[in-house]
């Protein structure tokens, strides 16, 4: 039961990084059909520029509110610089010219960081446990994890649905033209929506950094998780991206913890680990596979 | 206020305006008439530099918009009716009101909502719905309304009534009428002559990418030969 609960949480946990990833992504994907495959090096970003402002400073606040900016800005210059020329070419030329910018910001880390990974400690006052359910402790970092992403949720519901803002980029997304010529200036949305992309998976790298390895190509692990996310959730969709995410997360999570255990009852211990160790790497894109059965535009997809 | 002067307009290699010119006076009503394919929705375009010109100049309000991207020109006071209305599907009639409205003119009575409801009442009960949840001539009511919000001294119509049920084109025509009354100047596309003769002061007549006839509606009613030669009427 103990092990139960943690494995959700942990799930969750997950859950909300991918969330954090599959925002920015599904955002960029929906409202400009561009393919991006460089989304995973702002997350690098945000958690190598995190862990040394910690470091220097002494303090995760500042390293968190450093990455923040460090992931947005970045993310700004190259939509100007790159993406804009993109956005009238096919999805090829993106894959490609957006891979090209993956090798560019891990052989970027490299230089400025040095082969070895960075680590970060959980902050001091994040360091303890808690227990949510009387006798589950479970550390409080992640539960802050959980915490900043339902934040996050919501801060994003109330983008889209309550300001003007939102309107116009949900505007934009369903017909550009229209909008310009009601006085959106489309070009500064993009690169602002593309920044608000990148922050994100700036703070999900930032926040990953105390669990994870800060190094050079972190970016790609989560980046096909997220693709799978969003293909789940519906492309363009946030309510879909939160619900593939969490989704993803479990699934993931629980395969990995239990699929062994359950396998036991059948075959022999050795084969039962073999097996499931495989089955559980595969379970999010046997996941995939069946939503996209069942449902070809994904979960929720976008309105419209 | 728009003066247009010799612009050509191209769709990749094919001229689609070879030299187009005309002006809107301030308060005025003015038609573009002509045959499917003409060039008069080329025209609107080229104003609001979706499909910007290759020669000529077009100002408005004493500046040089051509060059201009669309969201510029827009916001110096030009609001768009497009062809097709383009509602945002994706967006409720309430967002599509206020997503883009503006006065930054600074108009010392702007349009707001119980303003631009008080025309078209129909919207008042769909406000919660979804654009493409509307009917036609909803959608087409919502496409001016969404216009008017941005506070244009100057209002482009294309094809406002295509389509629509007799009944709804006359509230269309009626909201028409009292935009005119309120002094605002209107650039109008339509097929239906009858009512343009009720509310426009000037035409100008389209064929193959040139203005071949202008005048004020008194001319158009008494010249026969040009409405048979040129309208099929």
């Amino acid at each position: 039961m103990l092990l139960f609960v943690e494995q959700i949480l942990n799930g969750l946990q997950l859950g909300i990084m991918l969330f954090l990833m599959s925002a920015g992504l599904t955002l960029v994907f929906g409202i400009m059909q561009v393919i991006n495959l460089a989304h995973g090096s702002f997350y690098m970003i945000g958690a190598y520029v995190g862990a040394t402002v910690t470091a220097q400073t002494g303090s995760f606040v500042l390293g968190c509110l450093a990455a923040l900016p460090a992931a947005a800005l970045t993310g700004m210059v190259v939509e100007i610089l790159v993406l804009r020329r993109l956005y009238e070419r096919d999805h090829l030329d993106q894959v490609l010219a957006t891979f090209g910018l993956i090798m560019f910001f891990n052989e970027l880390t490299r230089i400025v960081w040095g082969r070895q990974p960075l680590f970060m400690d959980v902050p001091a006052w994040l360091a303890g446990s808690v227990e949510l359910i009387p006798g589950v402790p479970y550390p409080s970092y992640r539960i802050a994890v959980i915490a900043v992403g339902i934040l996050v949720g919501v801060l994003l519901y109330l983008l889209f649905t309550r300001t003007r803002t939102g309107m116009q980029i949900r505007a934009g997304a369903s017909n550009r033209e229209m909008a310009g010529a009601l006085g959106v200036n489309i070009r500064l949305l993009y690169t602002l929506v593309f920044g608000l992309g990148t922050l994100l998976a700036g703070l999900a790298g930032v926040m990953a950094g105390p669990i994870l390895a800060v190094e050079s190509g972190m970016g790609e692990s989560i980046l096909i998780l997220t693709f799978v996310v969003i293909v789940i959730g519906g492309i363009g969709s946030i309510r879909g991206a939160l619900a593939g995410a969490l989704l993803v997360g479990l699934v993931d999570t629980l395969g990995r913890a239990f699929l062994p255990l359950l396998l036991r009852l059948f075959f022999s211990p050795a084969y039962a680990d073999g097996v499931a160790a495989s089955l559980a790497s595969m379970s999010v894109y046997l996941l995939m596979a069946a939503v996209l059965v069942w449902r070809p535009r994904g979960l929720l997809p976008a309105h419209g | 206020m728009l003066a247009v002067a010799g612009i050509e307009t191209f769709y990749g290699p094919s001229q689609a305006l070879f030299g187009v010119s005309f002006e809107v006076q301030e308060g005025e009503v003015v038609t573009l008439l002509g045959r499917n394919g003409m060039g008069k929705s080329t025209t609107v375009r080229s104003i609001m530099g979706l499909t910007p010109v290759r020669a000529g100049r077009i100002v408005f309000d004493g500046t040089e918009i051509h060059r201009l991207p669309s969201h510029a020109i827009a916001r110096l006071g030009i609001g768009l009716v497009p062809e097709g209305r383009q509602i945002f599907p994706n967006l409720t009639v309430y967002e599509n009101m206020v997503a883009t409205a503006a006065n930054r003119l600074k108009s010392a009575a702007p349009y707001t909502l119980d303003r631009v409801l008080a025309i078209f009442p129909r919207l008042a009960d769909r406000l919660d719905h979804y654009g493409n949840q509307l009917s036609g001539g909803e959608q087409q009511m919502l496409a001016v309304v969404r216009a008017l919000m941005t506070n244009p001294r100057l209002l482009i119509l294309d094809e406002a009534t295509e389509g629509l049920a007799p009944l709804i084109r006359r509230e269309i025509w009626q909201g028409l009428t009292q935009l005119k009354a309120n002094g605002h100047a209107i650039l109008v596309i339509d097929k239906n002559l009858d009512a343009l003769m009720q509310i426009a002061d000037r035409h100008c007549i389209m064929q193959k990418g040139r203005v071949v006839w202008q005048g004020r509606t008194d001319e158009l009613a008494a010249d026969e030969a040009v409405k048979a030669r040129y309208l099929g009427v």
